[in-house]
């Protein structure tokens, strides 16, 4: 049993010198407060993003359907890291807006043209009857998309919603490109000050870890109520 | 009350629609039969605009309403039309399939609506269905739901379109005398349908489809009794 306690011994050390010694565990902690700010904000301008992309890809009008085309096309031709950085040090360069907002912004301008793609397919997967009975009862086109389709439409992409919601905050772990302190810009910051690469590393992969967990969770219940209102 | 003049209607290269000329005048029930892919539902969705008109004039109180410029929406707040597959709005309560469009499009109060929607389920005899979702209805309650939710709109003109061929037999029953009632209360209604037993009891006027074309049209004693063209006649002899 001596190897276990040297082991033990060796670990609860190690632990120490990177979460405990100088607060270090205060970056991670702010870390954590970053990803979810910059999340959150991208996951809502990513949506609205999405949604407006969405009907300018489904409007017969030939201009919108060329710029939502191009917008799609070139978000999801390039990396994420390349549109962050040009839209950080160049596009934002001499605007005066905290790093993290910018951040978002990035984030929501590249999940939009995957949500968009997301919220096409969910109009696209409503039947015709009931643009076609909304019409009938003399809605307008708008009308019948905001009262009619698009209230189905949530139901059947929310699963595909959450999912890429998972996927923009897991996204998000390349801020440190612009010099934000996220969780993985704090656990490679402990890596380097303290040589340990085994403690920061798994630590920040647990922290994403709970918290896709947590997130998740809180969406299967919201999920489940979304479906409670529609008996089958 | 609607006037059709030299009615085409194209998909492509096919045509469906060959020069209708038709008139129905108020209070009338006419009947559109005719074997499948006669063009009987392109040309009721003709009258409603959900289909564009390739040639041809449609006159909705002698307003041409296939015209450019006229507003659609308006028109079809005058014309009630009830879908084969009922189409519903399944994330509407039913009461709130009924007042949608008449709060929305500011008919009526939201009171006034939900008083409407009362009246019409009374009618239809859903009443106690008015906080259910349609998921829980049957088809033939859905179907009834669904020509309330039409006249909630106060329509000058019913379109029916199939409302009993995608429904079980024993349910065909229960839409059609909803649809009796409102034919002896002087609505204006165009019905296509496959119930021959309904055409003959309740049609003012019958009329006979084939290839985009209508090839005869009379009272139900004169199409069923003493058709005279051949094709109502081989398309008869098949079907009663």
């Amino acid at each position: 049993m001596e190897w276990f306690q040297t082991w033990s011994a060796d670990f609860c050390d190690t632990f120490a010198r990177c979460f405990i010694k100088d607060n270090r565990y205060i970056l991670l902690l702010d870390g954590i407060g970053v990803t979810i700010r910059v999340s959150l904000v991208a996951v809502l301008i990513g949506i609205a993003i999405g949604l407006l992309i969405a009907l300018c890809n489904l409007s017969s009008n030939k201009l919108l359907k060329l710029i939502g085309g191009i917008y799609t096309d070139v978000i999801r031709g390039t990396p994420s890291v390349t549109q962050l950085m040009i839209i950080y040090f160049v596009i934002f360069a001499s605007v005066n807006l905290s790093k993290w907002i910018i951040a978002a912004i990035a984030f929501g301008i590249n999940s939009g043209a995957y949500v968009s793609e997301i919220i096409r397919a969910g109009i696209l997967s409503v039947d015709k009857g009931q643009t076609e009975a909304g019409r009938s009862l003399g809605l307008s086109a708008s009308q019948t998309m905001t009262r009619i389709v698009i209230p189905q439409a949530v139901k059947n992409i929310f699963p595909a919603l959450c999912n890429e919601f998972i996927v923009l905050i897991k996204e998000t772990a390349i801020v440190g490109y612009v010099g934000l302190m996220d969780i993985q810009k704090a656990g490679d910051f402990i890596k380097s000050a303290t040589f340990e690469a085994f403690m920061p590393l798994i630590g920040t992969a647990i922290i994403y870890y709970v918290l896709i967990k947590i997130l998740t969770l809180v969406l299967n219940r919201v999920e489940s109520r979304l479906r409670a209102s529609e008996v089958r | 009350m609607i006037k059709v003049k030299n009615l085409h209607k194209q998909f492509g290269d096919l045509k469906v629609l060959n020069g209708i000329n038709e008139h129905i005048e108020a209070g009338e029930v006419v009947v559109v039969i005719g074997p499948s892919g006669s063009g009987k539902s392109t040309f009721l969705r003709c009258l409603n605009l959900l289909e564009d008109v390739t040639e041809g004039e449609i006159y909705v109180d002698d307003e041409m309403i296939n015209a450019p410029s006229v507003d659609v929406n308006l028109i079809r707040q005058k014309m009630g039309m009830v879908f084969q597959h009922f189409n519903l709005f399944p994330h509407l309560s039913i009461m709130d399939n009924i007042t949608l469009a008449p709060v929305l499009l500011k008919k009526m109060t939201k009171e006034e609506a939900v008083k409407k929607g009362q009246e019409l389920l009374t009618t239809v005899g859903l009443l106690d269905k008015a906080d259910a979702y349609p998921a829980q209805l049957s088809g033939g309650q859905k179907q009834r739901v669904a020509i309330a939710r039409a006249l909630a709109m106060n329509p000058e003109i019913m379109l029916f379109d199939e409302p009993t061929s995608a429904l079980d037999p024993e349910m065909v029953g229960e839409v059609l005398d909803v649809m009796k009632d409102l034919a002896k209360s002087g609505m204006t209604m165009v019905i296509v349908t496959h119930e021959m037993g309904f055409a003959r009891e309740v049609a003012s006027r019958v009329l006979f489809m084939d290839q985009g074309q209508i090839l005869e049209s009379g009272t139900p004693d004169e199409v069923f009794n003493h058709p005279k063209n051949e094709r109502t006649k081989n398309f008869l002899s098949k079907v009663l």
